[in-house]
């Protein structure tokens, strides 16, 4: 739908990771890893099983945070130790498996944990209300009632609630963990359509994914991730597919990527 | 791609909420009324006795326990953990009341400080022993079972504790306020603040959630370990004050009594319609599913079922509920 090559400038970036460093026991599983992330840009963040997004993203997310390194958020370092705080910046996560509770309807899953109250009880009116808005705001039509519990929803509709509920917050940056990973073709189009509105309305936006024309459908950026460090992150125009599919396989393509250390016997 | 779709509707879903309704369609509370009924119509049906306002009021008398403690059974039921040693605080918290009030001069509220706070405090040590050493609820509350009914018969050198206090026995078993029981008004009470507790507050969402799903809401900023261990606190605070109406009735506090009624409490949240697994049910649910629990003890011994074949009876009865809801579900 939106030509990414049309998008204008970006400007100062609004997330900047710089040499960050995260270990499990003996495992490193980031090295020096440096990220830029864009209002406005879907920025996609790529690599193999156990390149790291995930603890990357983690640690944005204040799940896992990061041992070492800068985190800049507007500009401005600061200190992510928990969800909270991620929450508190601006920064919202949905997760691969959802999180979402199936015993909940999806205004109780859109407000968990940070409920609406009138005095000491839940302001259900409020929260339906908001989550209503929400929901058109993002031209959701595909559920019938914000009264039904998540386990009643289909994969492409439970993701669309996951998605709602990260820009339910004035949320500034919105981060996907494989959001298409568990649907159908037609879902899948669906799903990626929220996900280029989310950064059409100006929020910035990391879309984790094993699927390359997922990414190239949506994506202004591309982060490789090889082995725990940042093979290189580049504007998707710029590169081809196979580009991608080398740095997330090497660690490099051509000129990009990381350089071999001089190793040549 | 195709977003040549029609103009979006202002709004998605047209329900406007009602809680109260929220709360009942949430679960099924109205085929455990239906059971309810039918067993009424059946025990009527047997017996002249049975449906008079009397004995109403007999049943009310007789499953205050059951109820009070299901209540904070629920909470702990639905985020997916369990408590066995109910039945065994009850005694713990009993006997320390009344000891506490044979030897301090017979004030009869501090008495009752002392019994909830127990009950509390083994509540709290079930709900760390849970979620700190990750022991399951269903093991560390069995071994509490064990430690505190236990502790009641040493404390008590096995021998019922006499109390003898007016007042106690008013507030707790033998006053009325507006003609009604006032155990039946502790009930009302309990259920009432444990319903508002459970669905129209913050806390009753958590607990929800962490029985739902709980890395979930330990993603969306949930505690989830807090939020048990308050469940359990709960459970035990209300086994607490079923010691204190139990001993107001009894003019005693025995460390000998309600030896498995744990499982009447566990038997009428499930009836009730809450899930074993967590995540799931309702303060109205569990209070019909106590209400059948009493129905049925009162029920068969009008009709002259004998008390052997009264506990197997209720046992079938609670078999063939849960495979029903298991079945409907």
């Amino acid at each position: 739908m939106t030509d990414p090559a049309s998008h204008p400038s970006p400007g100062a970036p609004l997330l900047s990771l710089r040499g960050v460093n995260k270990s499990f026991g003996a495992v490193q599983v980031l090295r020096d890893v440096d990220l830029d992330v864009y209002l406005g840009q879907v920025t996609a963040l790529v690599g193999d099983n156990g390149a790291g997004k995930s603890t990357l993203i983690k640690g944005v997310a204040g799940i896992h945070a990061f041992d070492g390194g800068e985190f800049l958020f507007e500009g401005h370092p600061v200190k992510v130790t928990g969800p909270k705080q991620a929450n508190d910046l601006g920064i919202e996560v949905v997760y691969q498996d959802l999180a979402l509770c199936d015993n909940l309807d999806v205004v109780h899953n859109m407000f968990l944990g940070r409920e609406m109250k009138r005095g000491i009880t839940l302001d259900e009116t409020t929260m339906e209300q908001r989550a209503r808005e929400t929901l058109s705001g993002l031209s959701v039509r595909t559920l019938k009632s914000v009264r039904q519990t998540v386990a009643s929803l289909s994969g492409g509709q439970r993701q669309t609630v996951a998605i709602a509920r990260a820009v339910l917050w004035n949320s500034k940056l919105v981060i996907l963990d494989e959001p298409t990973a568990a649907l159908g073709v037609a879902q899948t189009e669906q799903v990626l359509a929220l996900v280029r509105r989310l950064a059409d309305k100006g929020l910035a936006v990391i879309l984790i994914s094993h699927n390359m024309n997922d990414v190239f459908q949506v994506a202004d950026n591309i982060a490789a991730l090889y082995l725990g460090q940042m093979a290189a992150q580049v504007k998707a125009a710029d590169v081809s597919h196979g580009q991608v599919v080398e740095l997330i396989t090497a660690g490099r393509s051509g000129d990009l990527g990381i350089q071999k250390a001089v190793v040549t016997a | 791609m195709s977003t040549t779709t029609p103009e979006a509707p202002a709004t998605v879903g047209d329900s406007r909420v009602n809680p109260v309704k929220a709360m009942l369609k949430s679960d099924r509370p109205y085929t455990v009324f239906a059971a309810l009924i039918v067993l009424v119509v059946f025990f009527s049906v047997l017996s002249p006795v049975f449906f008079s306002a009397a004995n109403f009021a007999n049943i009310g008398r007789q499953t205050t326990l059951v109820t009070i403690m299901a209540v904070g059974m629920t909470f702990v039921i639905i985020s997916a953990e369990i408590d066995l040693s109910v039945a065994s605080i009850l005694k713990l918290s009993g006997v320390c009341a009344a000891l506490f009030m044979q030897n301090f001069g017979e004030n009869w509220v501090l008495g009752a400080v002392v019994g909830l706070a127990v009950g509390t405090f083994i509540g709290l040590i079930n709900g760390l022993l849970t979620t700190r050493l990750g022991i399951p609820s269903f093991l560390v509350t069995l071994g509490m079972l064990g430690v505190a009914k236990g502790l009641a018969f040493v404390i008590t050198d096995t021998a019922p504790v006499l109390i003898d206090n007016t007042a106690f026995f008013k507030v707790f078993y033998e006053g009325t306020i507006l003609g009604l029981p006032i155990p039946i008004i502790w009930t009302a009470a309990v259920l009432t603040i444990g319903g508002v507790l459970l669905h129209f507050t913050t806390f009753g969402r958590k607990v929800y959630a962490t029985g739902g799903n709980a890395v979930a809401a330990r993603y969306s900023g949930i505690n989830t370990s807090r939020v048990k261990i308050y469940c359990f606190m709960l459970s035990g605070l209300l086994a607490g004050v079923a010691s204190l109406i139990f001993a107001a009735q009894a003019h005693a506090a025995r460390p000998d009594f309600a030896d498995g009624l744990e499982l009447d409490v566990i038997a009428a949240v499930i009836l009730g319609g809450t899930s074993l697994f967590g995540g799931r049910g309702t303060i109205i649910g569990t209070f019909i599913g106590s209400l059948i629990i009493g129905v049925l003890n009162n029920g068969l011994v009008i009709i002259g079922v004998s008390s052997s074949w009264q506990i197997a009876v209720k046992g079938l009865i609670i078999i063939l509920a849960v495979a029903f809801s298991a079945r409907k579900r």
